[in-house]
């Protein structure tokens, strides 16, 4: 009577490699990152210094995070040069790559929302507060508005992102309170609350990639079986399948929502392999023949 | 308007539920910036009194503007001085600042946490380093201090790196013995860079002297106060016909209860009483 857990019958049909790998290099990106970073402060080795909040790459390539930036320019007017700089890496990076891709390669939030996602799935929780996902935007909004109004970077007292990855870079202990209360929040009080509908972080990467010629593609789409197995892992679900079921209406099979993360989670998880990434330019919803 | 607002993001139709969750959204946004607003206004308030900002920072409130709260200064710092500040530990989270009395500012002339600083909320107009102005230095307590118990300490004006000009020795007579000199340690807002050498180096177990933020420390002369002796100067001679004849009481003598021999309050000299 229970349904499989998403990507049981694709490990079956393609082999564990295939049902995980595009989870294993999302890992080890996480990771390398990570690594990246504590590599200066544990080995006093610097490819790159700071934090994701505004960072320099071998002495020369600044990145600002666009929310950081975006809350500068609420407060300030006009920023010093080398945070102008970043924030314009940061465009023309993941303006290419798609705006979440940040979200599931980079940010270290990532790891903990997708286990209590997975701990849901796994042990049937299926309750909790289910905000319109476009709350974020509104969060968004609001964080730099209050920036403005009270010239304070007031979101940076309690971004759970920044406090968490500066937490683990400079060794601040109050990383660790944004873990434990952005895992609780997702596991027992809403299924994908914290970065499917609040996080402003993400609502500002998924603007920056409203046009980006990386995305998901659901090439294979008439192998669709219906099995919902993308829809079950996907922390984005409401992006698939306008591509997915698209065919009728002429549009797809490019994933075009801006919220999806470029996990490749679907791709993995799919036993008929419909899904692959998909790059090219200019980004349109094409119709493969 | 169901295809524009709903296809936008979701791909789902607009519904009841929908349009009342985009009310929720709306809740959200403003309850959010209400509490924000409100977490910062209650936070500007000026750096903890233990805390000091790098050189070159700007005003508290705008460096609270300002700052991307990146730890580049923190990593610039040769001498490692600098920490990200804890939630909760009174310094806004994130934020740059040092102890001087764990490790005092070594006022790099590159002045490399300036150069790192990304956001500008670390002046780049700060070149010269004896121009930093990271807090000021109070000689906080007089009765430990050994040069105001009489003995020749003064190590707070040996390690000050603006040395005669941040600290000098002012010379007292010691009434105590009546017949020895105090050597004080004075410090002066014109020259102390607030670097914290000073307190770092007191020789005491809790050091004498202290940095602290301008705001907490210093004093301001009302705006129509003018110091005579220096308008004198300025103006090249008195700024009042001189001389105002003053009273001169002597016991005994009783002259000063003779009323022409002063002038009373409201005439001007000359004028007779
Ligand atoms: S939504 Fe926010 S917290 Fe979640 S992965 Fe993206 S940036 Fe990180
Ligand atoms: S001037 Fe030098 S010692 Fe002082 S905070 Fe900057 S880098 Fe550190
Ligand atoms: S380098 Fe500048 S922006 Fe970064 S933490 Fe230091 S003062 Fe703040
Ligand atoms: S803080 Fe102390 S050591 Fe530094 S300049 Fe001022 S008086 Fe001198
Ligand atoms: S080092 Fe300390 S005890 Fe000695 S003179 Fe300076 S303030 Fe006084």
């Amino acid at each position: 009577m229970k349904k499989p857990m998403a990507g049981e019958e694709a490990i079956e049909k393609k082999g564990w490699w295939s049902a995980h790998r595009w989870l294993v290099w999302r890992r080890l990106s996480q990771v390398g990152v990570l690594g990246l970073f504590l590599l200066g402060p544990a080995l006093d080795v610097w490819l790159i210094q700071g934090n994701l909040s505004a960072s320099l790459f071998l002495d020369t390539l600044p990145m600002t995070d666009p929310l950081l930036f975006l809350q500068l320019l609420a407060t300030s007017g006009m920023p010093a040069t080398q945070a102008v700089l970043g924030f314009v890496v940061v465009l023309v990076l993941y303006g290419l790559l798609g705006g979440r891709l940040f979200c599931s390669w980079v940010c270290p939030v990532n790891p903990i929302t997708d286990l209590a996602g997975w701990m849901r799935r796994r042990f049937g929780i299926s309750g909790g507060w289910r905000g319109d996902r476009r709350i974020r935007y509104a969060v968004f909004l609001a964080v730099v508005v209050s920036a403005g109004l009270s010239g304070l970077m007031v979101w940076e007292w309690i971004n759970p992102m920044s406090l968490l990855h500066r937490g683990l870079i400079f060794g601040v202990w109050s990383g660790w309170l944004a873990v434990v209360g952005i895992f609780l929040f997702d596991l027992i009080l809403s299924p994908h609350g914290w970065c499917g509908r609040l996080c402003p972080t993400g609502a500002v990467y998924a603007l920056l990639g409203r046009r980006t010629p990386l995305a998901v593609s659901a090439v294979r789409r008439d192998a669709c079986t219906d099995c919902r197995a993308c829809h079950q892992v996907c922390p984005e679900a409401a992006v698939i399948d306008p591509a997915l079921k698209g065919a009728v209406k002429g549009v797809g099979p490019r994933i075009t929502g801006m919220e999806c993360t470029r996990c490749g989670r679907c791709i993995d998880v799919c036993p008929d392999e419909v899904f692959e990434f998909d790059f090219h330019l200019p980004n349109i919803s094409r119709v493969v023949p | 308007m169901d295809d524009s607002s709903a296809g936008r993001s979701q791909g789902t139709a607009m519904t009841r539920r929908g349009l009342l969750q985009k009310g929720g959204g709306a809740a959200v946004g403003l309850g959010l910036v209400g509490f924000l607003t409100w977490v910062g206004v209650r936070s500007a308030d000026a750096i903890p009194v233990w805390a000091v900002r790098p050189p070159g920072a700007l005003p508290e409130p705008d460096f609270l503007g300002t700052c991307l709260r990146c730890g580049l200064c923190v990593r610039a710092c040769p001498y490692d001085i600098l920490t990200l500040a804890e939630t909760g530990s009174g310094v806004a989270p994130g934020t740059p600042y040092f102890m001087p009395r764990k490790a005092p500012c070594e006022m790099c002339p590159e002045i490399p946490c300036v150069k790192a600083c990304p956001s500008g909320a670390l002046d780049h107009g700060l070149t010269d380093i004896a121009k930093a102005r990271m807090g000021l230095a109070v000689l906080a307590d007089q009765e430990t201090c050994l040069a105001f118990l009489g003995l020749r300490c003064e190590v707070c004006f040996q390690v000050c790196p603006v040395m005669n000009k941040a600290i000098t020795l002012e010379m007292r007579p010691n009434l105590r013995s009546g017949k020895h000199v105090h050597f004080l340690p004075t410090v002066h807002s014109e020259h102390c860079t607030g670097c914290g050498k000073c307190e770092k180096g007191c020789v005491l177990e809790e050091a004498a002297i202290r940095v602290f933020p301008h705001a907490t420390v210093k004093g301001s002369l009302g705006k129509h106060y003018r110091v005579g002796w220096e308008e004198k100067k300025k103006a090249g001679h008195a700024l009042i016909p001189e001389p105002l004849s003053m009273p001169v009481r002597r016991p005994g003598d009783g002259s000063a209860l003779h009323p022409e021999s002063f002038t009373l309050p409201g005439h001007l000299p000359g004028e007779g009483p």
